[in-house]
């Protein structure tokens, strides 16, 4: 078996008496996307921000390329981050800066790279999603919500990463725009060869990217099998959350 | 009786539990803030320094901040001028106007009111500014880029309000002494000539240089509290609404204690 370039072991994550994440196992291989399901507030951002990073577990291990790097600070968390790419759930676009400062932040900053060269690279990037170099020196304010989440995508594979986190990168468009997002996703990750792991509540997304699917509930992964088996799972929250119902296991948040 | 020690019970909350609990809560939060003040101090000091952000806050902090800093000053020299007149007036030291005005603002004044207007426009703008940031996630864009938030948001912010206070303060005084003059003299009847023979010379060195020292103070306090609400601002617009009052709140308060405890340090060794 391949070594897994992600690993969450038992990772526990809570806020006051709010246990969010009660010991989530997973682990996803070199090249492979795995999507994880979970209802509104089930914690899919917490595990995200945790395998980041962002957050401390307060216990449990994150292994990167084999690595323990739960409590890892400085030098040895940038080593990480520099081949970590993240797409956020609200783009988090920098509105002070233009579109291609944006796509070219960690070139200009960490790497130091020189402007005219970091801009050509970027522009460079931003044809990979589909958007024209017209739209280089807008700010993020002066485009559309579409846009924006094809100036995340192509902030987070710029540096050609070999993981990619993608939180929620469907919700807020319409179907349509969903889709081509969707469409862009597959191909650039496809293009780097780069593994991803996507947290979404959005089936068709779901089945669209996924190589192999998990659902985090109550703050474990009870499910987990390649994406061609979804609909036979055989466990009643996964067929409630495929098929959208709201009487089954699974209590909606209101 | 049962256990009524928490509000729980239904009753009257135990005093002593509340105090307790108030208590912890403050050194729970004074520690937090003097780890976010050092980190940010350190961050500051320590090159490389981000000199585009260091511009942009100084341009945002300093140059922005004249009109407000102008304007208050020329009224409270204004305002300090008649009132010493008037007092003065009743055991006849009404020509002690210009030296008192220029020891008032160069000592005191000048900064303080410097520093409370920069409380209001500075904190609450850095506040709202990093709390937004906080909570559309580009705080944390930040970290995953590799770029720390102490160096590339707070130092730069830290250092420019550090900076360029005392710039300020220097205008102020200037604007504020100018302003006790023009009462003086187009309200009061004071001759020009002498009014600022007189202001020159009870000027010193000293009364100016405490006035600046305060000001280097004031710009760390204010830029610290904007920096310090905002980045754990909670999410929401009330959330950054939240931030920039207790921002603004605590800022111009850390300002006055600190200008009081200056003061006294400035006293006590006989400056
Ligand atoms: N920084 C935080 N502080 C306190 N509670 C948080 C924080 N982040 C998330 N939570 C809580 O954790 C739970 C899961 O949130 P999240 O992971 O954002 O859900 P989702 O699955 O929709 O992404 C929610 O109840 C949320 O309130
Ligand atoms: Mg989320």
């Amino acid at each position: 078996m391949t070594q897994p370039i992600l690993e969450l072991k038992g990772v526990q994550k809570g806020f006051g008496s709010n246990h969010v994440l009660r010991g989530v196992d997973i682990d996803v291989a070199p090249g492979r996307s795995l999507v994880v399901l979970g209802g509104s507030g089930s914690g899919k951002s917490v595990m995200l921000k945790n395998a980041l990073g962002l957050m401390t577990p307060d216990a449990g291990k994150i292994l990167f390329d084999g690595k323990d790097v739960t409590k890892d600070q400085g030098k040895a968390r940038e080593a990480m981050r520099s081949r970590v790419g993240m797409l956020f759930q609200s783009g988090a676009l920098f509105d002070s800066l233009t579109v291609w400062e944006n796509v070219a932040f960690r070139l200009l900053n960490a790497d130091g790279m020189k402007r005219t060269d970091a801009k050509e690279q970027a522009v460079e990037t931003l044809k990979k999603v589909r958007l024209g170099a017209s739209v280089a020196d807008l700010r993020p304010a002066e485009i559309s919500g579409g846009m924006q989440k094809r100036v995340a995508l192509a902030r987070a594979i710029i540096t050609e990463p070999d993981l990619i986190f993608f939180d929620e990168p469907t919700t807020g468009l319409d179907p349509i725009t969903a889709d081509a997002i969707n469409d862009l996703i597959i191909e650039q990750v496809k293009a780097l060869g780069a593994a991803a792991v996507t947290i979404t509540h959005d089936m068709a997304s779901a089945r669209k990217v996924a190589d192999e699917i998990a659902m985090l509930f109550e703050g474990k992964i009870i499910w987990r099998g390649p994406a061609s088996e979804i609909d036979r799972s055989g466990n009643d929250h996964v067929d409630q959350f495929v098929h959208g119902r709201a009487d089954g296991p699974i209590q909606p948040a209101l | 009786m049962s256990d009524a020690s928490t509000t729980k019970s239904g009753g009257i909350p135990n005093p002593l539990a509340w105090i307790g609990r108030g208590t912890l809560a403050l050194f729970a939060e004074i520690g937090r803030l003097s780890l976010f003040s050092g980190r940010t101090a350190l961050s500051a000091l320590i090159p490389p320094w981000n000199l585009t952000q260091l511009w942009k806050q100084i341009i945002a902090i300093g140059f922005y901040s004249l009109p407000v800093v102008g304007l208050s000053a020329v009224f409270i020299g204004a305002a300090l001028a008649l009132n010493i007149y008037t007092g003065g007036n009743r055991f006849g030291a009404e020509q002690f106007v210009p030296n008192i005005v220029v020891l008032g603002i160069t000592r005191e004044l000048g900064a303080t009111i410097t520093g409370l207007m920069l409380a209001g426009r500075v904190t609450a703008g850095i506040a709202a500014e990093i709390g937004a940031m906080k909570v559309t996630e580009q705080i944390d864009a930040l970290k995953t880029l590799s770029a720390n938030p102490f160096r590339y948001l707070y130092a730069p912010r830290f250092l420019a309000a550090a900076l360029t206070l005392p710039i300020l303060v220097l205008i102020a005084d200037i604007i504020g002494v100018m302003g006790g003059w023009l009462v003086s003299v187009y309200a009061l009847d004071f001759d020009s000539t002498t009014y600022l023979r007189n202001t020159i010379d009870f000027l010193t060195m000293e009364d100016v240089v405490v006035g600046l020292i305060k000001a280097v103070i004031f710009g760390m306090v204010i830029a610290l509290m904007g920096c310090y609400q905002g980045s754990k601002s909670s999410a929401g617009a009330t959330g950054v609404g939240r931030a920039a009052t207790l921002s603004m709140v605590g800022a111009a308060v850390l300002v006055l204690a600190a200008n009081y405890i200056l003061s006294t340090f400035f006293v006590q060794i006989g400056i």
